[in-house]
């Protein structure tokens, strides 16, 4: 994985450096907090419901170790002992003191991380495969080109008060992993006939208030002209967007306002513009980073075969346990989403365990996932069932990926001040009503996802089933989206009618889940059933 | 609550702390953790809003509806209450992580 360089390290340093006295003005009262509030915003540091909330920067999920047992130093040293994995691959913690933050920050740089661009209008953290390096279905690892992309945006005079916020996702597979679709930029690395390496660009997605799947923009772009093709489409962005109103400051409204050929024409233009001037990354540094995500040392001549006479280690390796291109190897995916659970929380003792297992069994690599579980990327089979006990023990193996307890949930009204509801109470319900593990197999793959809010941190547009909680007079209200998506066939949600109360919900999905049983066909899943048949038998289950 | 409440409506003053960023509100004459200590400020809520910002001693302060009840004031809106108390989901992590009842008024 990446390491940094002398520079990498210089501009951290210096900026924790700069945080501290700025901190240490806003205490003395030199700084108001208008003057203070976009500078902790530019370093992670918000303030929620109650108290300051810190987002620290996992750049495309990937983590050593040693990064991973730092972030569990910080909960217990920091905070109330927890951290809080996000659906951009990030780590939040919730209890965060003023004065301790650029401590904070000052501990993370001596492992190579930090919180720069986790908020305000910048190009946020980039994301990716959590199963880049490791999977069997993907061209090449596409992190070293989120890494470029990384380096050559970070402190970017010119991508540094963009309209809005800006997200890029970089895959290499052809099962989305990354919802590219559902992002301001979205890249996959493909082949073209003649074996080239390029990038189908897609521009143009996004969910909260006003969700697009982004359109295909350039079917075939060059690899080496990656950065200067961004940077065409940031410029066309920068040119028009509409900085006047806060909820049409995405690129994903210009796209739709301007229309997919006129933007398109506007970027190739403006691209043949940038394109003399030489902008673009050197292919030398490019395989400079890629050195850094060269394979580890798979070892040779190992067996597949794997003793299944356990049966709860059976269901958890059907489950939990993907394929690796490496034979011998496996993907484990760590569940953060126990039953009744909070998602995404994770203890310090467990983030120290797996930091451990990690280190031990996966060559010092893990990664966070955008569905907020942990992944280890490369663990020999023959390790695999004493890895599992390991994960039981520490309540760790909840064998439930994909399935509907598996469930993206937003902090909610619990903890975030622009929520209108709780998000974490319905999840646990939810995983509740369905605990039992033989009918959430029967269901299959069940992608459901929560927002407390229309901002749709929670992907509430892009599940298979997705809850957005809304403020009806002061109580909370859910409501229920059916046939989302945020995988390569992805789709957006549609409401299926009038809110519910939190109960209520739940038992709204249960009715949906049975008009899937019912009427499901050989090999369907949830979505394919609500595709084929449409809204009206479940709509007709649930409200008639 | 809030426009039901009759004699019993309340003008409170909150904030989050600024070195902490705790949830504090308005005793009269400081500021306090406790909701229980928090008072009416009537009518000159925007008042002591704009003099306590100017001190920098919270952060973005608010005046909220609330009702007064013999065990303290309880915010109208369900999102104050949070606030008031802790997250609904760790209560070992509330203002009152010892009593099982102290929530029963939030949700």
């Amino acid at each position: 994985m990446y390491q940094y360089d002398k520079y990498d390290q210089s501009i951290v340093d210096a900026r924790v450096d700069e945080f501290r006295e700025q901190t240490a003005r806003r205490i003395s009262g030199a700084l108001t907090e208008d003057q203070f509030k976009p500078l902790r915003l530019k370093n992670g540091l918000y303030l929620q419901l109650h108290a300051y909330m810190l987002r620290v920067a996992i750049p495309y999920g990937t983590m050593s170790g040693r990064q991973m047992r730092m972030l569990g130093h910080i909960a217990r040293k920091y905070d109330r002992g927890y951290g809080h994995f996000t659906t951009r691959q990030n780590i939040q913690y919730n209890w965060i003191k003023l004065e301790q933050a650029p401590d904070i920050l000052a501990d993370l740089a001596t492992v190579e991380m930090h919180a720069i661009q986790t908020s305000g209008e910048s190009i946020r953290n980039l994301s990716s495969d959590q199963y880049a390096g490791a999977a069997a279905d993907e061209i090449c690892d596409p992190r070293p080109w989120a890494e470029l992309i990384r380096q050559a945006t970070t402190f970017h005079p010119e991508f540094s008060y963009l309209p809005r916020k800006f997200k890029i996702a970089v895959t290499a597979a052809e099962e989305d992993r990354a919802a590219i679709r559902l992002h301001d930029i979205g890249l996959k690395l493909v082949k073209n006939e003649a074996g080239e390496l390029g990038f189908e660009v897609y521009i143009g997605g996004g969910m909260g208030r006003t969700p697009f799947v982004a359109p295909l923009i350039r079917p075939f772009l060059p690899a080496d002209n990656l950065f200067s093709y961004c940077a065409a489409a940031l410029r066309v962005w920068n040119r028009w967007a509409r900085r006047d109103n806060i909820h049409k400051q995405r690129i994903k409204i210009l796209v739709h306002d301007l229309g997919t050929e006129e933007f398109t024409r506007q970027v190739e233009a403006e691209w043949q513009e940038i394109l003399p001037l030489g902008t673009d990354v050197p292919r030398v540094e490019l395989d400079r980073i890629a050195e850094y995500f060269a394979p580890p040392p798979f070892e040779t001549g190992l067996s597949d075969s794997i003793d299944r006479s356990d049966p709860d280690f059976a269901v958890w390796l059907d489950q939990n346990v993907a394929a690796h291109k490496a034979p011998g190897y496996a993907i484990v995916n760590i569940s953060l989403k126990s039953i009744g659970g909070i998602p995404g929380d994770v203890s310090a003792e467990q983030i120290e365990l797996i930091a451990d297992l990690a280190e031990r069994h996966s060559f010092d690599e893990l990664r966070a996932t955008h569905a907020q579980n942990i992944v280890l990327p490369h663990v020999r089979k023959d390790r695999l069932y004493s890895i599992w006990q390991i994960l039981r023990d520490a309540g760790l193996a909840e064998p439930n990926l994909d399935l509907i307890s598996d469930i993206i949930a937003c902090p909610g009204l619990d903890y975030c001040s622009l929520a209108n509801a709780r998000s974490i109470p319905v999840a646990q319900k939810i995983a509740t009503r369905f605990a039992d593990l033989g009918r959430q197999r029967e269901l299959g793959e069940l992608k459901l996802k929560i927002s407390g809010c229309i901002n749709a941190c929670g992907h509430h547009h892009a599940g298979h089933i997705g809850i957005l909680g809304v403020d009806r007079k002061g109580t909370e209200n859910y409501q229920l989206l059916l046939g989302g998506s945020g995988a390569e066939d992805a789709s957006l949600g549609s409401i299926t009618g009038p809110g519910f109360s939190e109960d209520g919900v739940v038992d709204a999905i249960e009715k949906a889940t049975d008009v899937y049983m019912r009427e499901r066909a050989d090999g369907e899943r949830f979505l394919d059933t609500y595709r084929r048949i449409g809204m009206a038998p479940f709509k007709e289950a649930i409200y008639g | 609550m809030g426009k039901d409440c009759g004699d019993a409506c309340v003008k409170l003053l909150t904030g989050n702390d600024l070195t902490t960023g705790d949830v504090t509100w308005w005793t009269g004459d400081g500021w306090s953790r406790h909701i229980e200590d928090a008072v009416d400020v009537g009518d000159h809520g925007e008042t002591l809003l704009a003099q306590e910002t100017a001190a920098l001693r919270v952060n973005a302060a608010y005046l909220i509806d609330a009702t007064a009840t013999p065990e303290g004031p309880r915010p109208a809106h369900i999102k104050d209450r949070i606030r008031a108390l802790g997250p609904t989901v760790r209560p070992d992590l509330t203002r009152k992580p010892a009593d099982p009842n102290a929530g029963t008024w939030v949700i």
